[in-house]
C-alpha cells in the first residue's frame, strides 16, 4: 500500500501521474470549456500578433525576408520555455500562498521532483495548443512557408520531445530556487524566462548581440533546440543565419543531447540541495499571503 | 517495541533576519525537548500559541529540519529517514482553509489517498464512510472552495484519517470550529483511536478541556520547554494539596498584583481584568489564607461576585508551572493582565 513497498519507479510515475491530472484540473477548470477554448486560440494569436505588427513597421511589411520566419517560428516555440519551466516552478507557489497544501503534499509519500514535474504538464499542453495555433495561423497569412511533405517529422518530433525534456530539468531548478525564496517568487519565473529571450536566439540571431554576451548564448541547450526546431520546419531559410550555420541538424541535436544531460545532472543536485535548504531554514510550508 | 515518537535533546532554533538593517536574531522555538511515546497513546502537547508546539510537529512530519538532538517516529530518524516516515504519517492543521478549491471534496480527499498508495475503490469506500461519520456526506460533490471554513476543517480531518496512518499528528485540530463542531471533532478523534487501538495520535491545543477530555498524557509546554509530562490525573493530583479558588471581583483601580504577593500564603494567583469586572485565580497553601485575601479585597473597596473553590484542572497545572494562565501568556505581549508566582 505504502510508497515505501514499491519500485522508485512506480513512486516516480503514481507521483507524477497524479500531479498532472491535479494540474490539469488547475488549469482547465478556471473557466467553462467554451470560454477556455476561446482564450486558448485568442492568447497565442494576440501575442503573434503584436510581434508581427512590430516587425511590420520595422521592416515595412517584408514578410517574404528569411529573417521573418525565423522570428515567427523563434517565437512560437519559445512559449514552451515560458510556460514549461514556470509551470513547473509555479506549483511552490501555487501549492504554498494560493491551496496552502504544500505541506500536506510534501509530507505524503511523493516523490516531490516528480510531482513538480507533472504540474507543468497542463502548462506543457497548453503551449503546444498555443505554438500549433500560432504556426497555423502563419502558415495561413503570413506566408510562413512549411512544407508538409519535407518535413522529418520523426525527427522534429525527438528534437521537441528532448528539448520538453530540457526545459522541465531547467524548471525544476527554478523550483528549487522558489522553495527558497519567501517574499520575492511571483516574479522569477517569468525574469528567468525574459532573461534567457535575449540570450536563445529566439527572434534575432546572436550575432547581434555584443560579443562578450555570445557565449551565454551559445552554452545554452534552448539556442540549439530552437535553430534545430526551425531548420526542421523551413530548413535552408532557417539555417541561412550565420550563428550555428557549420552544424548541421545531427551535429546540433548532439550538442542538445549533452547539455541537456548536463542540465539534468545540475538540476537535480541544485534541486536537491534546496530542498535541504528550505527543509533547514523552515521554508518547505511559508506562507506570506503576500 | 518501537516508540511511536521519540526526541532526545531536540532543539530548534529560526534565524530572523531584519529587513530594514539586515541584523539577525535568534528565536529559541525548542529548547532541549525530551519526549517518549508510545503506540496507542493519544499524547497532547499543551501550550499557548508561539510555546513550540507546531515547531515540534513539523519536525516530526519531516517538513522541518531540527537545529540540534534527535527525533524519532516510529524508530525512524526525521533528518536521515524522512521517505521511510512520511508514508505511515499523516497530519491536519486547525484554524486553516487549505485544499484545491477547483476540486470536490471527493475529488481532494481522492487525490491524496492515491498519494498513499490506496486504490481506488478503497479510497472511494473510506471516503464515503468518513465523510458520513463527520456529517459532511451531503458534500462529497461540492468544490471545496464553496464550503465554509468549518466544513473545509472537516474536510481536512478525513484527510488525515482517511490513509490509516499509523502516526497521527493533529496541530490545533478544533480551532477554528464551532462548539458543536469541535465535540463532533473530539467524538469522532477518540472513537477513532477506541477502534484502532495500535494507532497513536499526537494532538497539540491550547484548549486545557480538549486536553483533559482527550488526552491519555499530556506534556505542558511553555517557550520552547516541556515543563511537564504525565497523566493528566497525575498532574493535578500534585495540585490537591493546595487550595484553589475562582474569584470574580469588581473592578478597581487601585488593586495591583503586588497586593497578593504580599499575602502569606499566596502560592501563585492570577489576576484578568475583564469588561466591567476582573478575575482572580488563586493557589493558595491552605484554605485559611482565604481570609487575609478577602481583607486585602475588602480593603482596596473591592468587591466579590462569585467564589468558588475549585478541584484542581489542567489551567491551574499550567499557572503552577508557568506562573501565568495560557491565556495570560498569549495576551502578555500586549501588556494586559498580572500574574505572580
Amino acid at each position: 500500500m505504502h510508497t515505501s513497498q514499491i519500485s522508485p519507479f512506480l513512486a516516480f510515475w503514481r507521483s507524477f501521474r497524479l500531479a498532472t491530472w491535479l494540474g490539469w484540473q488547475i488549469e482547465s477548470n478556471w473557466a467553462d470549456p467554451f470560454l477556455f477554448t476561446v482564450y486558448s486560440l485568442i492568447k497565442p494569436i494576440s501575442s503573434a500578433a503584436i510581434l508581427v505588427v512590430m516587425y511590420s513597421v520595422i521592416t515595412r511589411a517584408d514578410f517574404t525576408a528569411p529573417i521573418f520566419p525565423y522570428i515567427y517560428l523563434g517565437n512560437a516555440f519559445y512559449m514552451y520555455v515560458g510556460q514549461v519551466m514556470t509551470g513547473i516552478s509555479w506549483a511552490v507557489i501555487d501549492d504554498r500562498e494560493h491551496y496552502k497544501t504544500m505541506k500536506y503534499i510534501y509530507t505524503a509519500p511523493v516523490h516531490f521532483p516528480a510531482y513538480l514535474l507533472g504540474r507543468g504538464v497542463a502548462r506543457f499542453i497548453i503551449a503546444s495548443i498555443s505554438v500549433l495555433v500560432t504556426i497555423v495561423f502563419g502558415v495561413l497569412f503570413l506566408e510562413i512557408n512549411i512544407e508538409v511533405t519535407q518535413v522529418n517529422w520523426a525527427f522534429f518530433l525527438i528534437t521537441l520531445f528532448t528539448g520538453v525534456v530540457m526545459l522541465a530539468l531547467m524548471g525544476l531548478t527554478l523550483a528549487g530556487v522558489m522553495l527558497l525564496l519567501v517574499h520575492h517568487m511571483f516574479g522569477v519565473g517569468e525574469a528567468v524566462a525574459g532573461a534567457l529571450y535575449l540570450f536563445s536566439g529566439a527572434i534575432f540571431p546572436l550575432e547581434v548581440l555584443p560579443s562578450f554576451l555570445r557565449p551565454i548564448g551559445f552554452l545554452m541547450p534552448i539556442t540549439y533546440w530552437l535553430e534545430l526546431l526551425r531548420r526542421l520546419l523551413v530548413g535552408d531559410v532557417a539555417s541561412s543565419f550565420p550563428t550555428l550555420q557549420t552544424l548541421t541538424n545531427v551535429q546540433l541535436y548532439f550538442i542538445l543531447v549533452v547539455l541537456t544531460v548536463f542540465f539534468a545532472a545540475f538540476s537535480i543536485l541544485t534541486f536537491r540541495a534546496c530542498e535541504n535548504r528550505a527543509r533547514e531554514l523552515g521554508l518547505i510550508d511559508t506562507v506570506t499571503n503576500y | 517495541m518501537n516508540l511511536a515518537i521519540q526526541t532526545q535533546h531536540l532543539s530548534r532554533t529560526y534565524k530572523l533576519r531584519n529587513a530594514k538593517n539586515s541584523r539577525t536574531k535568534e528565536l529559541v522555538a525548542l529548547q532541549d525537548v525530551c519526549l517518549e511515546v508510545h503506540p496507542g497513546e493519544l499524547f497532547g502537547l499543551l501550550g499557548p500559541n508561539g510555546a513550540g508546539k507546531t515547531t515540534l510537529i513539523k519536525i516530526l512530519t519531516t517538513l522541518l529540519a531540527p537545529t540540534s538532538g534527535k527525533a524519532l517516529v516510529c524508530g525512524y530518524d526525521v533528518v536521515k529517514e524522512a521517505s521511510k516516515i512520511r508514508p505511515i504519517i499523516n497530519m491536519v492543521s486547525g484554524g486553516e482553509s487549505s485544499g484545491y478549491g477547483l476540486l470536490t471534496v471527493r475529488e481532494n480527499l481522492w487525490m491524496f489517498a492515491q498519494f498513499y498508495g490506496l486504490s481506488s475503490k478503497e479510497a472511494n469506500r473510506r471516503i464515503a464512510e468518513l465523510l458520513e461519520v463527520v456529517g459532511l456526506s451531503d458534500r462529497i460533490n461540492t468544490k471545496s472552495s464553496d464550503l465554509s471554513t468549518g466544513l473545509r476543517q472537516k474536510m481536512n480531518i478525513v484527510r488525515g484519517f482517511l490513509t490509516d496512518p499509523q502516526v497521527l499528528f493533529l496541530d490545533e485540530p478544533t480551532l477554528g470550529l464551532d462548539v458543536g463542531a469541535a465535540r463532533d471533532v473530539r467524538r469522532f478523534i477518540r472513537n477513532w483511536l477506541n477502534q484502532h487501538p495500535e494507532r497513536t495520535i499526537l494532538l497539540t491545543t491550547h484548549y486545557m478541556a480538549e486536553a483533559e477530555e482527550l488526552c491519555d498524557r499530556v506534556a505542558i509546554i511553555n517557550q520552547g520547554r516541556v515543563l511537564a509530562c504525565d497523566t493528566p490525573a497525575s498532574l493535578k493530583h500534585k495540585l490537591q494539596r493546595e487550595a484553589i479558588y475562582h474569584l470574580e471581583v469588581t473592578s478597581s483601580s487601585i488593586l495591583y498584583s503586588e497586593h497578593f504577593k504580599e499575602i502569606q500564603g499566596v502560592r501563585k494567583f492570577s489576576f484578568r481584568p475583564r469588561d466591567g469586572y476582573a478575575v482572580l485565580d488563586l493557589i493558595l497553601d491552605q484554605d485559611e489564607t482565604l481570609a487575609a485575601v478577602v481583607n486585602t479585597l475588602t480593603a482596596h473597596q473591592v468587591r466579590i461576585i462569585n467564589l468558588q473553590k475549585r478541584e484542581p484542572s489542567l489551567e491551574e497545572v499550567f499557572i503552577d508551572l508557568v506562573g501565568k494562565s495560557i491565556e495570560e501568556v498569549e495576551s502578555g505581549r500586549n501588556g494586559s493582565g498580572h500574574s505572580e508566582s
